[in-house]
């Protein structure tokens, strides 16, 4: 068994505290982490400058390079990873184990987080509108309109609390090694195999391991990790985000509400973008935040509710090295009951109705672990408390709404997928501030282009465009 | 028999049997002190003629307390509290302590000089070169109904010191954490703390002192970053308590805030484990050959210890198996026959010190855990 050793600074502590990490239906270890508690992260962080400055060693060209190698090794290379030598299957079994995902999801992840990576100078490039990254690297510069610019960095490293079981969200952390600011990173209970192997790749690829901070741990090493360090990302729930909210040390990464929204110059064609539809409701078991959560239109929404549930109703539980399962498991049993609970009461409400309901039962219940089958309901208002809903599986709602009010009764919506030539409605989504991507055209709201910022960008968290003037001293100074 | 119970010496099977000796012969003095209606409690002598056995006849070791029904909790809410004084000790001044109370009526427990019994019995376990008889102490936990702030300051007086408390309602910090205002809980740790700092840099001469696990790290930074550190500022003895004390902590307070054990760091660290029912359990001896393993071992015989069997409460488990912790309090102020602790661990063995069994690795009962709130202490 794979023994999982916090990292200080890139120094493996040994930990007295172990967790094991369990097969999602065999309840079989299948790891053991080692755990801190939040003294120890208190006392790391009191060192995080060493991080940075170890990384200002390195130019951004340098580390850029560093980490297109570290992409390739990720993605492909036998790597040590705590007391081990983990192969690709290794890590995509191990992953898939724990975290309940289907392998071949765990291999699309990782696809994801590579791609990020060796990709990362034109993500920068686009991230900070083309800056020439050395003035991050100095505090200022000349951006060639002779103007001096600076950008001071807020935080010698970032921390996050990670969460249990997506894999495509490191994406987000990936960017902080480039541009010079080290990792405090709390790895999720059932899925610290990425962070670990990622870890584990930047420093086989020559990027200085004081930078990495590795605390496994429980709330007390979260909760640290949060305090401690001036910025930092959270995963977590609408409660966990509202928290934070307004907090600028904390970017908080919640349910994302994503939306497809059909005006009524195209509706009467809906079939035309029905797979669409069904990829953005479907794509990595309706488990991301970019996953489409509801569908709003004037007109046809029963039969667009009751066209998706024939493609997706019937999808069933597979086992997870099928390369056809599209469902992932809820690890922990209570969270697939207490949801299917929460969706019994949403379907109690008169003028909600399952598309679905031909399809079977929704909650499967095994030993250890449990599923929640996919599910379209039908609104026939955006009063309808399910309208407003998001949950861990493939689940939408398809509400009528006229077209003059959805803008105002969407809520927020992490991806808005907008489908009109009404350039009117496209002026007033570009404005409406509930939606952060906006999607102009049949875009699945599962796609992102990396080169766009996601939920906030990461430049701007992370350094602080200020004000920086110089002039020369009338005599020399002394020198010693 | 287990393996672990054969590894024990017959020195400390000797001791262990006049311990149990001891226990029987308490019990049974406990049980006359209570149910006798001279001197027994307006409760219990209640709750005599409910038992289908008669006390005073039917007990006749320790073991005949599984006669008795399991204690329950609900029984210490709401009042009047003065059901539970003993009428031999009717007319005395009476202090009443509580425990909980974030929501609902805390449990409640009168006590007239236990307290301060467990603390003398207590300090007398502490080595006088790291705890200096005459010294002052800090007290840096709970404060309001808890009956830790007079226990500490009792025992800093008892060994002929002064003792310093700072304010801290545990009420409002698990209520905080409930609420989710993590930040607010931050200000407020912050609050306590700063107050240890003032008193520990104002020339009290504090070398001695109490602090939750959280607390003592929070002081132990708060101090690093004003330049200083507990030994700088005079410490040399800390006791410290709390569930949440767990070998990685110890590992962690010895090795990288304390510099070491006593004799390469300066101060000496035990942990201990108490509540208003029990009083205080000493530790074995913390060391890092052991992994800084924590076991605990109940005051006996004023209070003894079992761990028994998750599906029946009145079987002991073997040496070093796991099972839930069963409480007996046994002094002439308060008799609790078998209270389930809401804490699970590992049975020990007897030692030299104390030839009784004890209890490691204790932690939340894992059918509670999930309901169970931590705050700073």
């Amino acid at each position: 068994m794979i023994t999982l050793s916090p990292l200080r600074w890139g120094k493996p502590y040994e930990s007295l505290d172990h967790t094991n990490v369990v097969h999602f239906d065999t309840g079989e270890p299948i790891a053991r982490i080692g755990n801190v508690g939040g003294g120890i992260v208190g006392k790391d962080m009191r060192q995080a400058h060493k991080a940075r400055e170890t990384l200002l060693q390195h130019s951004t060209d340098d580390l850029i390079e560093r980490c297109k190698r570290a992409a390739v090794l990720f993605e492909s290379a036998d790597l040590t990873v705590g007391d081990s030598t983990q192969s690709v299957d290794q890590f995509v079994h191990q992953q898939s184990a724990s975290t309940g995902l289907p392998e071949h999801m765990c291999r699309s992840n990782m696809t994801k987080n590579s791609f990020v990576l060796s990709n990362i100078d034109q993500i920068l490039d686009c991230l900070t509108r083309g800056l020439d990254l050395s003035i991050l690297s100095r505090g200022y510069g000349e951006e060639g309109r002779g103007v001096t610019v600076s950008y001071q960095c807020q935080s010698p490293v970032l921390g996050a609390v990670l969460p249990n079981n997506s894999p495509g969200v490191h994406t987000l952390w990936l960017p902080a090694i480039p541009l010079q600011i080290g990792l405090a990173l709390k790895p999720g209970s059932q899925e610290p195999w990425t962070p670990y192997r990622m870890v584990s790749a930047f420093i086989e690829a020559g990027i200085p391991k004081e930078a990495f901070g590795l605390y496994p741990g429980g709330h007390d090493a979260g909760g640290a990790i949060m305090t401690k360090t001036p910025r930092s990302m959270i995963f977590g729930s609408a409660q966990t985000v509202a928290q934070h909210e307004g907090n600028p040390k904390v970017q908080a990464h919640g349910p994302g509400f994503s939306k497809i929204l059909i005006c009524d110059d195209v509706v009467d064609d809906w079939e035309n973008y029905l797979d669409m539809m069904v990829e953005s409701v479907l794509s990595n078991s309706g488990r991301s935040c970019i996953n489409c959560s509801g569908i709003w239109a004037s007109r046809h929404t029963r039969e667009i509710a009751a066209a998706i549930a024939d493609r997706i109703g019937e999808v069933n539980v597979l086992p997870p090295s099928d390369p056809d399962a599209a469902l992932a498991a809820f690890t922990v049993k209570a969270m697939a009951t207490g949801t299917w609970s929460m969706v019994e009461q949403d379907l109690a409400e008169s003028g909600v109705e399952d598309m679905t309901a031909a399809f079977g039962e929704k909650l499967i219940e095994r030993d250890h672990c449990a599923y929640l089958r996919p599910m379209v309901v039908h609104a026939n208002s955006p009063d309808r408390a399910v309208a407003a809903k998001e949950y861990m599986f493939p689940f939408v709602s398809v509400v009528e709404c006229p077209q003059a009010e959805m803008l105002k009764r969407i809520g927020p919506t992490l991806v808005g997928t907008v489908l009109t030539a009404d350039q009117s409605f496209i002026d007033a989504a570009g404005s409406c501030v509930e939606i952060d991507r906006l999607n102009v055209g049949p875009i699945p709201t599962n796609r992102l282009n990396w080169l766009q910022p996601h939920e906030g960008n990461i430049i701007e968290f992370l350094f602080r465009s200020r004000a920086y003037q110089m002039a020369d001293l009338p005599v020399a100074a002394m020198t010693k | 028999m287990s393996t672990a119970d054969t590894a024990i010496s017959d020195e400390v099977k000797q001791k262990a049997a006049e311990a149990k000796d001891s226990l029987n012969e308490h019990t049974l003095k406990t049980v006359h002190w209570h149910f006798s209606d001279e001197t027994g409690s307006p409760f219990w002598l209640a709750k005599k003629s409910e038992l289908k056995f008669d006390p005073l006849k039917d007990v006749k070791s320790f073991d005949d307390l599984k006669k008795f029904p399991e204690f329950e909790d609900e029984w210490l809410r709401g009042g009047p509290v003065d059901r539970w004084i003993p009428k031999g000790h009717q007319g005395k001044p009476t202090y009443v302590f509580e425990t909980g109370g974030t929501t609902g009526i805390p449990k409640s427990r009168v006590v007239i000089e236990d307290h301060w019994k467990d603390y003398e019995l207590f300090s007398d376990t502490l080595p006088d070169e790291y705890f200096p008889k005459g010294s002052n102490w800090l007290m840096l936990g709970p404060s309001g109904p808890r009956r830790l702030r007079l226990a500490v300051e009792h025992l800093a007086q008892h060994r002929g010191g002064i003792c310093f408390c700072i304010d801290l309602d545990p009420r409002w910090v698990v209520k905080l954490i409930k609420k989710g205002w993590m930040e607010h809980l931050e200000e407020y740790k912050k609050h306590c703390v700063d107050q240890a700092v003032t008193v520990l840099t104002a020339g009290h001469d504090i070398k001695c002192m109490f602090a939750t696990p959280k607390l003592l790290e929070s002081l132990g930074e708060a101090l690093e970053e004003k330049g200083t550190s507990l030994q700088e500022v005079g410490i040399k003895g800390i006791f410290s308590g709390g569930t949440e004390f767990t070998p990685q902590w110890t590992k962690f307070c010895v090795e990288e805030m304390l510099g070491g054990p006593a004799s390469e760091g300066g101060i000496y660290m035990t942990p201990t484990y108490g509540n208003t029912l029990m009083g205080l359990a000493c530790s074995k001896p913390i060391t890092a050959e052991q992994g800084y393993k924590i076991s605990y071992y109940a005051p006996q015989p004023r209070a003894a210890t079992e761990v028994v069997s998750f599906d029946d409460y009145n079987q002991v488990v073997g040496y070093g198996e796991t099972g839930r912790v069963k409480l007996y309090t046994l002094t002439d102020e308060f008799f609790v026959p078998g209270f389930m602790e809401r804490d699970e661990g590992e049975r020990e063995a007897p030692f030299e010190t104390y030839p009784w069994d004890g209890v490691s690795g204790v932690r939340p009962f894992h059918e509670l855990a999930t309901s169970t709130t931590v705050g700073v202490y």
